[in-house]
């Protein structure tokens, strides 16, 4: 038994420590936005924050998650998430929308640390996350649009 | 049975010796072809009044659509959506003809009805999305449908109120009489979907479009894309549901001998281990479990009929075949041996294309539950519903209609989803017979399991010849493409005639250059390798080939690439004005700053034309960037504009990262590769700016998922000669250098 707390919800799951938070989160405690990509941190559809810092949660084993706090895409919150979130809609970013929760925590990441971040920086800050659709030009320029946003 | 069957849903298609884009223009100039007429209309199977899952009451008006009481819109597509917008193009049509409230329109995925839901394009006898055909099956169908609903709810306007139905308005989803009188569409659904269907619908002129060609319009699911709300079919959660996880051969071809799950079955969670014609399915009460369940369980092969090559002598083989005559002719214009025997100067290239993997981001997956009543349900990405109803039928004895889809969205298919065999749709019917029904079970294959399974785009070699007279025209060309057949072996090969299987010729026995004399051969390889479309298929190889090649030709016949292009096309063709309007828009003829280098290429697929020119930098140690790509596109009415920008921006995104870095390869019949840390498809850091130009045009909609994606390897490859003068011919590109 482990205690998991996400999007601010003690969670009670009966699995062993070595399970990796993003099955306790979609199989266990039944949160389905944060998605499988490829099971080894190369992909980036399953982050998450923890303690407010992104990771990848099929990489992230429930025993070694204690007292963190985990947000997910339902738990997101904030003027820099909602920003993103809004800015992410209104230039229509997402094709198939797979991947998106996980670019959504990353470029939310990204804004919070660095308010006016350059196109290096956000291919740097983005390159873990992965779409296949290759919708990275509306990333990028959401990013910029969400900075331009978030700054007025 | 089923082959035989599907055969001859195909045949009719065949019979007619029509190409692809033949057949549908010729389906689009018949007025709606095969099953789009108006009296589809009233063939309604759809359940004619059901509650929605949020309790609203929803009325059916045509197979297309319902309405409910809150007045909010169901469209029902025929069309599978996997991101490419095809939801979003039919709610489109609906909604203009409807006059509805753009955000009352939601879309949900049909299956079931295949004289409504046929594909014009495939002939009309059998649902499916491919071809980038979602708005040639749809424009009349789904406008018809808005328009015939949107005279219904007039028409049970105008009874209530007792006034005339030509004196009432719709605008936005509202009705309205000057008397001052007004309604919202759920006012009158019930009554309206009771009414006659009308005799005749007239559609709107174009100038009175709000929404069709509407580049302002967005999405109507991006929202729940932004919040983790949108539910796709790993996200099917049914009471009692379980997991099964699946151990496919190692080799393709390779069956079970024997297996030992003994210490799968004690690991915490494992509910079962089980043997399917597919290969053992470990199943648990959830994925980790299923998971951890695998890694124990010992299984021995039987190799004996298993593909055991490796690529250096598959690749060996294709290109010895590549130098001899071509066993099938899929193109003969003059004669081309003449046409080398007099030509100034002849070239010869060889390229050479490796297996891609469609590695969409959801890992395939499906769900099967068996219901008291006998009956069986499905969700899944079901790209090919009529084909998956009938597998799965079969399995557990039952006939098509007693097996209920439900066609979820998916994260990405680029054709992987469209399978004939059923693949991961009948293996989780297969699982859940081998438990006896007892639970709905969802199989999900892991990321290596999906990048195992096969059903690649398929390993080919092409050998080029040209002839240049004095003047450096072209006048003979050959191309000798060899590889796999896609349809070969399936219910599509009655779709192969005189040995050409279409899918692997198409953009290379359609070139639109004058050319007096070619020759496109193939030669079709048996290997044990199951094949499939990949986003825009053959042109993913033959546009590549001859793209980079008639750059080569233009150099050496000292003209400039798009010169020497427009002057083998007639100058009002398609691809002649999409290459002028690149040129334009990228300043062609303007020089580069230092290290920028340009190419060009243009490519026409699935009904539309594209041109594209890239621009790529060179560093200090030889690596190149593709800065920016201009692309010109004409894919007849663009009804959602900037969803035709967002597919070629996603298009050359999703080509660009085949050439630069996408591979998949086999040592000793196994695939190498297994997940994103060696396949590598783009990344953010590698994608160039993207602009898109949109030729206006009044020509009915052609597709667009795929066209963006066949230019953007030559385009690069063109612009990576520039920069490092190496012709580039084996992909992945880098492998050009080592060659």
């Amino acid at each position: 038994m482990v205690t998991l707390t996400i999007n601010g919800s003690e969670h009670k799951v009966e699995a062993e420590p070595d399970m990796p938070l993003l099955w306790a989160i979609r199989d266990l405690v039944g949160l389905t936005g944060t998605k499988f990509g490829c099971g080894m941190a190369q992909c980036g559809a399953c982050t998450v924050l923890l303690d407010g810092a992104p990771v990848r949660s099929c990489q992230t084993f429930i025993g070694d998650v204690g007292n963190a706090k985990v947000t997910t895409i339902e738990g997101l919150s904030g003027k820099v998430a909602e920003t993103v979130q809004t800015v992410w809609a209104d230039l229509d970013v997402p094709q198939c929308g797979y991947c998106q929760s996980g670019q959504i925590i990353s470029a939310t990441d990204l804004l919070t640390n660095n308010p006016r971040p350059t196109d290096d920086d956000i291919d740097a800050a983005m390159t873990g996350n992965l779409c296949r659709c290759a919708t990275y030009h509306r990333i990028r320029a959401g990013i910029h649009e969400a900075a331009k946003r978030l700054e007025a | 049975m089923i082959p035989k069957l599907m055969q001859s849903l195909v045949l009719p298609v065949a019979n007619a010796k029509a190409s692809r884009r033949q057949f549908m223009l010729g389906a689009l100039a018949a007025g709606g072809g095969v099953a789009v007429g108006y009296h589809i209309l009233a063939s309604s199977t759809a359940a004619a009044s059901e509650t929605a899952a949020d309790g609203n009451k929803a009325v059916a008006f045509t197979p297309y659509l319902t309405i409910d009481n809150t007045g909010k819109v169901m469209v029902l597509s025929s069309q599978f959506e996997m991101g490419q917008g095809s939801y979003n193009g039919l709610a489109t049509l609906v909604a203009e003809e409807l006059d509805a409230d753009w955000s009352s329109i939601d879309v949900q995925g049909v299956a079931g009805n295949v004289k409504a839901y046929g594909n014009v394009a495939f002939g009309g006898a059998i649902q499916g999305t491919g071809g980038s055909t979602s708005m040639v099956t749809s424009w009349e169908r789904y406008r018809k449908a808005g328009a015939a609903a949107r005279a219904m709810l007039v028409a049970a306007a105008a009874s209530e109120w007792g006034v005339q139905p030509a004196e009432i308005t719709v605008e936005n989803g509202v009705l309205a009489h000057p008397s001052g009188k007004t309604a919202g569409f759920g006012a009158f659904a019930a009554k309206a979907a009771a009414m006659p269907l009308p005799v005749d619908v007239k559609l709107k002129q174009p100038a009175d479009w709000k929404l069709i060609g509407n580049a302002k319009l967005k999405r109507f699911d991006s929202t729940r894309k932004t919040n983790g709300t949108e539910q796709y079919t790993i996200d099917v959660n049914l009471p009692g549901m379980l997991t099964a996880v699946m151990i496919h051969p190692p080799m393709f071809g390779a069956k079970v001998k024997s297996f030992d799950a003994a210490a799968a079955r004690s690991v915490k969670g494992v509910v079962d281990v089980v043997e399917t014609p597919r290969g053992i399915a470990v199943v648990g009460e959830h994925m980790w479990a299923a998971i951890k369940g695998r890694e124990a369980v010992k299984v021995v092969w039987d190799d004996t009929d298993a593909e055991k090559r490796s690529t250096p002598e598959l690749m060996a083989m294709y290109k010895d075949l590549a130098g001899k005559a071509p066993v099938a002719i899929a193109r003969k214009d003059g004669d081309v041996d003449a046409g080398f025997a007099a030509a100034a100067k002849v070239i010869e290239a060889t390229f050479e294309f490796p297996y891609l993997a469609h590695s969409a981001m959801e890992p395939l997956n499906a769900v099967a539950r068996r219901n008291e009543d006998g009956t069986l349900e499905i969700w899944g990405g079901h790209q090919f519903p009529d084909v998956y109803q009938m597998l799965a039928g079969q399995i557990v004895g039952i006939t098509p209609d007693k097996v209920q889809l439900h066609v979820m969205k998916t994260g990405g298919s680029f054709g992987r989803r469209a399978v004939f065999d059923g693949d991961v749709v009948v293996e989780s019917v297969y699982v859940a017979k081998a438990i006896g029904f007892r639970a709905p079970v969802k199989v999900q294959w892991t990321r290596e399991d999906d990048m195992r399974a096969g059903r690649y785009r398929p390993s080919y070699v092409h050998t080029l010849k040209a002839g240049i007279d004095g003047d450096g025209k072209l006048v003979a060309w050959s191309d000798h493409i060899v590889g796999q057949s896609i349809m070969a072996k399936t219910a599509f090969d009655g779709m192969i005639q005189n040995g050409v299987d279409p899918t692997s010729v198409e953009g290379a026995n359609n070139l639109p250059y004058a050319i007096p004399n070619q020759t496109v051969g193939l030669t079709s390889t048996d290997v044990g390798v199951p094949v499939l479309w990949w986003r825009s298929v053959g042109s993913t190889h033959t546009a590549f080939a001859a793209e980079t090649f008639i750059d080569e030709i233009a150099e050496a016949a000292g003209r400039d690439p798009i010169e020497y292009r427009l002057s083998m096309l007639d100058p009002q063709s398609r691809h002649a004005v999409v290459l002028k309007l690149a040129a334009e828009k990228a300043e062609w003829t303007k020089p580069l700053p230092k290290g920028r280098f340009r190419g060009v290429s243009v490519a026409e697929s699935f009904g539309s034309v594209v041109a594209q020119i890239a621009e790529v930098s060179t560093d200090d140690s030889g690596g190149i960037k593709v800065e920016r790509v201009v692309a010109a596109v004409d894919c007849g009415l663009a009804v959602n504009p900037d969803q035709v920008r967002a597919q070629v921006e996603g298009g050359i995104g999703f080509g660009l990262g085949a050439i630069l870095g996408e591979e998949i390869t086999l040592t000793s019949g196994k695939v190498d590769q297994g997940n994103f840390d060696v396949y590598t498809p783009l990344r953010i850091d590698a994608m160039p700016v993207v602009e898109v130009h949109i030729l206006a045009s009044a020509n009915p909609p052609s597709g667009i998922g795929e066209p963006g994606v066949p230019p953007i390897g030559p385009a690069v490859a063109n612009a990576v000669y520039k920069a490092l003068g190496k012709r580039i011919r084996t992909m992945p590109l880098a492998k050009s250098f080592n060659a």
